[in-house]
C-alpha cells in the first residue's frame, strides 16, 4: 500500500466551486489536496464550455469557462493546493468520532488521503464514458467491450472494432493496429473531429488495406458469457450487417454520473446531497458539500451560489481542523494577517 | 403564438407555445416535455437534446453546424433529419413545427 498523505481537506471535484473553495479554506489557514476525475483542472467549465461565455459571474461582465477557471486557478494559487487528476475518488470512510472527525480517503489510482473535513464539490458526478446504447452492452463490460483502455496487452492478436470519430477512437486505431489482429474503425459519418494527422494515418493504413473504416452505427452486440463474436451495424441506407470482433471499444464521449458519491454513507435527496445551509454541512459531521451537487430549500445551480457556499462551509470547518482556536471574522482588503497569508502585504 | 409540436418514441404528441428567439430545447423544458435532457444546459456540448426534424420541416429547419454534426458523433441513432433541439432557435417561419423525441437521450 502506498503511503498515507495527511493533510486538513480533501476536496472532491476541481470545478470552480471546488477551487474556489480551495481559496476560502486556506484563508483559515485549511490546507486542501483537490480530486477529479477529469484529466484537467475546471470541471464542467473546461470540459464542456471552455469557449462559451459566462455573463453572471460578479464583476465579469462576460468570462468564458476556461477563462474563469484560469482566474481562479491563478487566485488560489497563494494556497498551493495539491491536485490529484485522473483519480475517481471510491471510498470514503470514517474514523473519527462526530466532534472530531477523521476521514481516509481513497481513489481508483490507489491515492490514501487523510483529512479532517471533506468538501464535496463535485457538480453533476462524475464524468464517466457514454456508455452505448445498444441492448446488452452491460453483459460485455470489462470483457469485451471497453471505454478506455487500460491494459493494451489484452488487444493483442484480437480483432478490435473501435467506435468513434474523436481524438480517441483514431488514436487507439492507431495504436493498437500494430497489436491488434485486426483494427475495424466504425464511424456514423465520413468525417473526423479527431487531429488531421491521425485521420490521415488512419486513411493510409485503409488504403494500404492494413485497417478496416466501415461508415455505420452500432445496432446490436452478438456473443456469449460477456464475449462478443460480432457487432451489428448498421449503415446509412439503415440496413444492418454484422462484423466480427473479439472487442469492441466505444468513445462516445462523456456524460455525468453521481457515482461512488451514493455510497459514502451520506442522506441523498433525488441523487442531490441535502445540507444544513448555515453551514454546508452533510448529514455526516465533517463532511461538507457545496455547488450544483446539493439541495436546500430555494438552492440555486449557480456558480456564485457554489462561491458562497464555499465561504460558509469553511467556517465551520475551521472548527474541526482547529478546535481550540476562536476563528475572527477578517476581511482581505484590510486584514494584514490574510494578506500575508495571500502574499500581498 | 408560435407552437411546436414534440412527438415522443411511444407516439404521444405534445403541442406547446414557443417564444420566437428561444430554442427548441428550451421550450420543451420550459414546457415539461418528456424525452430531452439537456445535460449541458444549452452550450452544445452534450447532444442529450437530440431531435428528429419531420420530414416537410427539414429544409425549412436547415442543416446543423460544423460544431453541431460533431457532436451529433455522440447521439445514439442519428439520422439524416437529426438535429440538436438546442441550436434550433424558434422563428415565426418554424409556427407549427413537429419534431420526434428519440428513444433513449446519449
Amino acid at each position: 500500500m502506498s503511503e498515507i498523505i495527511q493533510t486538513d481537506a480533501v476536496i472532491v471535484g476541481a470545478g470552480p466551486v471546488g477551487l474556489f473553495a480551495v481559496f476560502e479554506l486556506g484563508l483559515l489557514d485549511i490546507k486542501a489536496h483537490l480530486i477529479d476525475i477529469l484529466p484537467k483542472i475546471g470541471g464542467q467549465c473546461a470540459e464542456l464550455y471552455p469557449e462559451k461565455p459566462i455573463y453572471d459571474i460578479p464583476g465579469y461582465p462576460i468570462v468564458t469557462g476556461q477563462g474563469l477557471v484560469d482566474a481562479l486557478t491563478k487566485q488560489i494559487q497563494p494556497f498551493h493546493p495539491t491536485f490529484h487528476l485522473g483519480e475517481m475518488v471510491e471510498r470514503v470512510e470514517t474514523l473519527g468520532a462526530p466532534e472530531k472527525p477523521l476521514f481516509r480517503i481513497a481513489t481508483d489510482a490507489g491515492t490514501t488521503i487523510e483529512a479532517k473535513v471533506v468538501v464535496i464539490a463535485a457538480g453533476g458526478g462524475s464524468f464517466q464514458p457514454k456508455r452505448p446504447p445498444t441492448p446488452g452492452v452491460e453483459a460485455y463490460e470489462g470483457k469485451s467491450v471497453f471505454y478506455s483502455v487500460r491494459k493494451i496487452e489484452h488487444f493483442r492478436g484480437r480483432r478490435v472494432l473501435i467506435a468513434g470519430g474523436g481524438d480517441s477512437a483514431l488514436d487507439w486505431a492507431l495504436n493498437l493496429h500494430p497489436v491488434a489482429s485486426r483494427v475495424t474503425l466504425v464511424h456514423r459519418r465520413d468525417e473526423f473531429r479527431a487531429a488531421p494527422h491521425s485521420v490521415n494515418a488512419m486513411r493510409a493504413l485503409v488504403a494500404e488495406k492494413k485497417m478496416d473504416l466501415v461508415i455505420a452505427q452500432l445496432a446490436g452486440l452478438k456473443g456469449a458469457d460477456g464475449q462478443l463474436s460480432a457487432v451489428t451495424l448498421r449503415g446509412a441506407d439503415q440496413a444492418t450487417f454484422d462484423v466480427e470482433c473479439d472487442d469492441l471499444l466505444a468513445f462516445y464521449g462523456l456524460t455525468m454520473k453521481l457515482g461512488p458519491v451514493a455510497e459514502w454513507g451520506l442522506n441523498l435527496h433525488e441523487n442531490l446531497i441535502p445540507v444544513d445551509t448555515a453551514t454546508f454541512e452533510t448529514s455526516t459531521p465533517g463532511v461538507f458539500a457545496i455547488g450544483d451537487i446539493i439541495t436546500y430549500p430555494g438552492k440555486l445551480k449557480l456558480i456564485l451560489s457554489g462561491f458562497h457556499e464555499g465561504a460558509l462551509a469553511a467556517q465551520k470547518a475551521h472548527r474541526y481542523v482547529y478546535p481550540d482556536k476562536k476563528l475572527l471574522f477578517q476581511y482581505t482588503t484590510s486584514s494584514t494577517n490574510l494578506q500575508r497569508k495571500l502574499g500581498v502585504s | 403564438m408560435t407552437k411546436v409540436t414534440f412527438i415522443d418514441v411511444s407516439g404521444v404528441s405534445r403541442t406547446v407555445e414557443a417564444q420566437v428567439g428561444a430554442t427548441v430545447m428550451e421550450t420543451a423544458l420550459r414546457n415539461s416535455v418528456p424525452g430531452i435532457e439537456a445535460e449541458c444546459g444549452g452550450a452544445c456540448a452534450c447532444a442529450t437534446c437530440h431531435v428528429y426534424v419531420a420530414d416537410e420541416w427539414t429544409e425549412t429547419v436547415g442543416k446543423p453546424s460544423q460544431m453541431e454534426e460533431d457532436m451529433l458523433d455522440f447521439a445514439a441513432e442519428v439520422r439524416p433529419n437529426s438535429r440538436l433541439s438546442c441550436q434550433i432557435k424558434v422563428t415565426e417561419a418554424l409556427d407549427g413545427l413537429v419534431v420526434s423525441t428519440p428513444a433513449k437521450q446519449g
